[in-house]
């Protein structure tokens, strides 16, 4: 049977998943002077996968995801600037584990709610989390943030380079890879499949056993972390940490990235992020005062004519290629 | 093997379910009938916890389920279809069959397996795709399909669980009379302990698969027993068989 032939190797890597990665390191070659935007572009990579997660598979409507990336970021910073904690890597696992432990707590409550009522209470958190950042001066930096932040050498070996991002993007890059391949396993193990499950049919699921609710809350928690683990990686990267990490701006951009790329397809994060990053540097620069409005046009072209974001397109294509070959076989 | 007593359900002051005291016994091929708005799709809610009972048990095997949620009910062996498609329209047939064999297996929850891995769930999947005969449609969308085809997916489905007791409400509408033999072919291979409770307004359906009818009326049991005496019964015909079985 096709069908089951197919199932049983859906997860198998595909060649032409190697090219994202390839283009990775060969942008670190070809454009070595662009590479702090590079890791600007990766960190919003991997902050989008953890939205794909739980937004593009688990079906959860979230506008406060910016709440875990400014928890990772602030942990890191105020471990940093309080404790005298700068090594790198354990830095970012405090991160990963608060916004995960904040992801499970508040996921807890709020995953009891749908809709509009879910949307609402996830910005509602993000505020909260805002506003303590705001508050909490003497910790926090308030307004202000945190400047001048600067940490060990990677594995006591690789030093930041505050200059040229060289280390900071190799860093973010090999970090982007592990993350991927934790939610590649994710999205392609049967509990990959019952968050598929959820998002299609709620009612079906809990029909079938599954414990809708749990599987929603560590779904949460999981995209958490990897949120949080990308807002340790902001910090580390650009040795500050301000209130935009946890602002709407943040929350809602990382939402139009993967709507650009096409969510719930692995690959939107990366399509979108380049894209979006992109659009907005070339915009900026032909045109200093206006460049949003080409932004808005281009994102009002994709939400009309593309439904499915950039991703969507090439797959569309490919069905399309796929049928006239069949066809023509025929 | 599944049991009411004094079930009664409420919306405000509008009584859904009165007094019902119900029995379904192993093995059992049970059919539920009665006159649209009769209350057999929330009696099927409430034996499956998708509602709370406002009075009166649930009792599975002797043993009281009634505050069980949906999900442990169906671990314990209740499964039901449901009687507007509630699918994964957006995967595929196989998909749709796998997600509940999974569960089934207790493997839903796996995280590091890749499900494509687990041969117990495909062999399982394919075996239950090929008893509904959906071969050929096995790959395609759910969404795809025509509806009745839409049908034997949610029977896949409810099979794929493996119950004890499967509730089937109005599991032939919508299914081509040429292929309402696939659903019955289908619950004749079902193991001989399984009790079967079907809601059905197809009668010819009814009497070919039923030995033993309830008739349900306003929320309440009219009448209950063999399809000869359902059929004698001058109040069924009264109330809801009217003029059917006369011709």
């Amino acid at each position: 049977m096709k069908a089951a032939s197919d199932f049983a190797q859906r997860h198998r890597l595909r060649w032409w998943e190697a090219l994202p990665w390839l283009a990775g390191i060969g942008a670190f070659f070809v454009f070595p002077n662009y590479l702090a935007f590079g890791t600007q572009v990766l960190i919003t990579i991997l902050f989008a996968l953890s939205l794909d997660l739980v937004l593009g598979y688990a079906g959860i409507v979230t506008l406060g995801h910016a709440a875990f990336f400014g928890a990772g970021a602030y942990t890191v910073g105020m471990l940093a600037a309080h404790a005298g904690w700068t090594e790198p890597l354990s830095g970012l696992l405090a991160a990963a584990v608060v916004a995960g432990a904040i992801g499970l707590v508040s996921g807890f409550v709020l995953l009891r709610t749908h809709g509009l009522t879910l949307l609402m209470l996830t910005l509602c958190t993000m505020t909260l989390l805002e506003q303590a950042a705001n508050m909490g001066a003497a910790w926090t930096g308030g307004f202000d943030g945190m400047p001048g932040l600067s940490f060990q050498k990677i594995l006591g070996v690789f030093g930041f380079d505050t200059l040229y991002f060289r280390t900071q993007y190799l860093y973010v890059l090999a970090l982007l890879f592990a993350a991927f391949v934790l939610v590649r396993t994710l999205i392609f193990s049967s509990f990959g499949q019952s968050l598929t499950g959820i998002r299609e049919n709620l009612l079906r699921m809990h029909a079938v056993g599954a414990p809708v609710r749990s599987r929603l809350i560590v779904a949460y928690a999981i995209s958490a972390a990897l949120a949080g683990l990308a807002g340790g990686l902001f910090t580390q990267a650009t040795g500050y940490v301000n209130l935009a990490v946890l602002g709407l701006e943040r929350a809602a951009g990382v939402m139009i990235i993967l709507i650009l790329g096409g969510y719930g397809r692995l690959y939107g994060a990366f399509v979108g992020a380049v894209a979006y990053m992109l659009l907005e540097h070339v915009l900026a620069k032909a045109y200093p005062t206006a460049w949003q409005l080409g932004l808005g046009i281009t994102l009002i072209t994709v939400a009309l004519f593309a439904r499915n974001g950039v991703i969507g397109i090439f797959d569309s294509l490919r069905r399309r290629l796929a049928g006239k070959t069949r066809g023509s076989a025929l | 093997m599944l049991e009411t007593r004094g079930l009664c359900k409420s919306f405000g002051a509008l009584e859904v379910a009165r007094d019902v005291n119900f029995r379904l016994e192993r093995g059992a091929r049970h059919a539920l009938i009665g006159p649209n708005g009769a209350g057999k799709t929330t009696f099927v809610n409430l034996l499956t916890g998708v509602l709370p009972p406002s009075r009166g048990s649930v009792l599975l095997e002797g043993e009281d389920v009634t505050a069980l949620a949906q999900a442990r009910r169906v671990k314990r062996g209740i499964a039901r279809t449901f009687q507007i498609n509630q699918l994964f329209r957006g995967l595929s047939v196989f998909e749709n069959v796998a997600i509940a064999v999974s569960e089934r297996l207790g493997t839903g929850g796996a995280m590091w397996r890749a499900v494509g891995r687990r041969a117990d769930v495909i062999e399982e999947t394919m075996r239950l795709v090929r008893m509904l005969r959906l071969d050929v449609d096995a790959g395609r969308r759910v969404a795809e399909l025509p509806y009745g085809r839409q049908r034997l997916v949610e029977i896949a489905i409810a099979l794929g669980l493996n119950p004890r007791v499967l509730l089937l409400d109005e599991p032939a509408a919508g299914i081509p009379s040429t292929e309402s033999h696939i659903l019955l072919d289908a619950i004749a291979t079902l193991p001989k302990d399984i009790a079967v409770l079907i809601i059905e307004h197809d009668m010819d359906l009814v009497f070919r698969f039923a030995d033993r009818i309830t008739v349900l009326v306003s929320g309440a049991i009219l009448a209950e027993g063999t399809p000869a005496e359902i059929a004698a019964n001058p109040e069924v015909r009264t109330v809801y068989l009217g003029s059917a079985l006369d011709g």
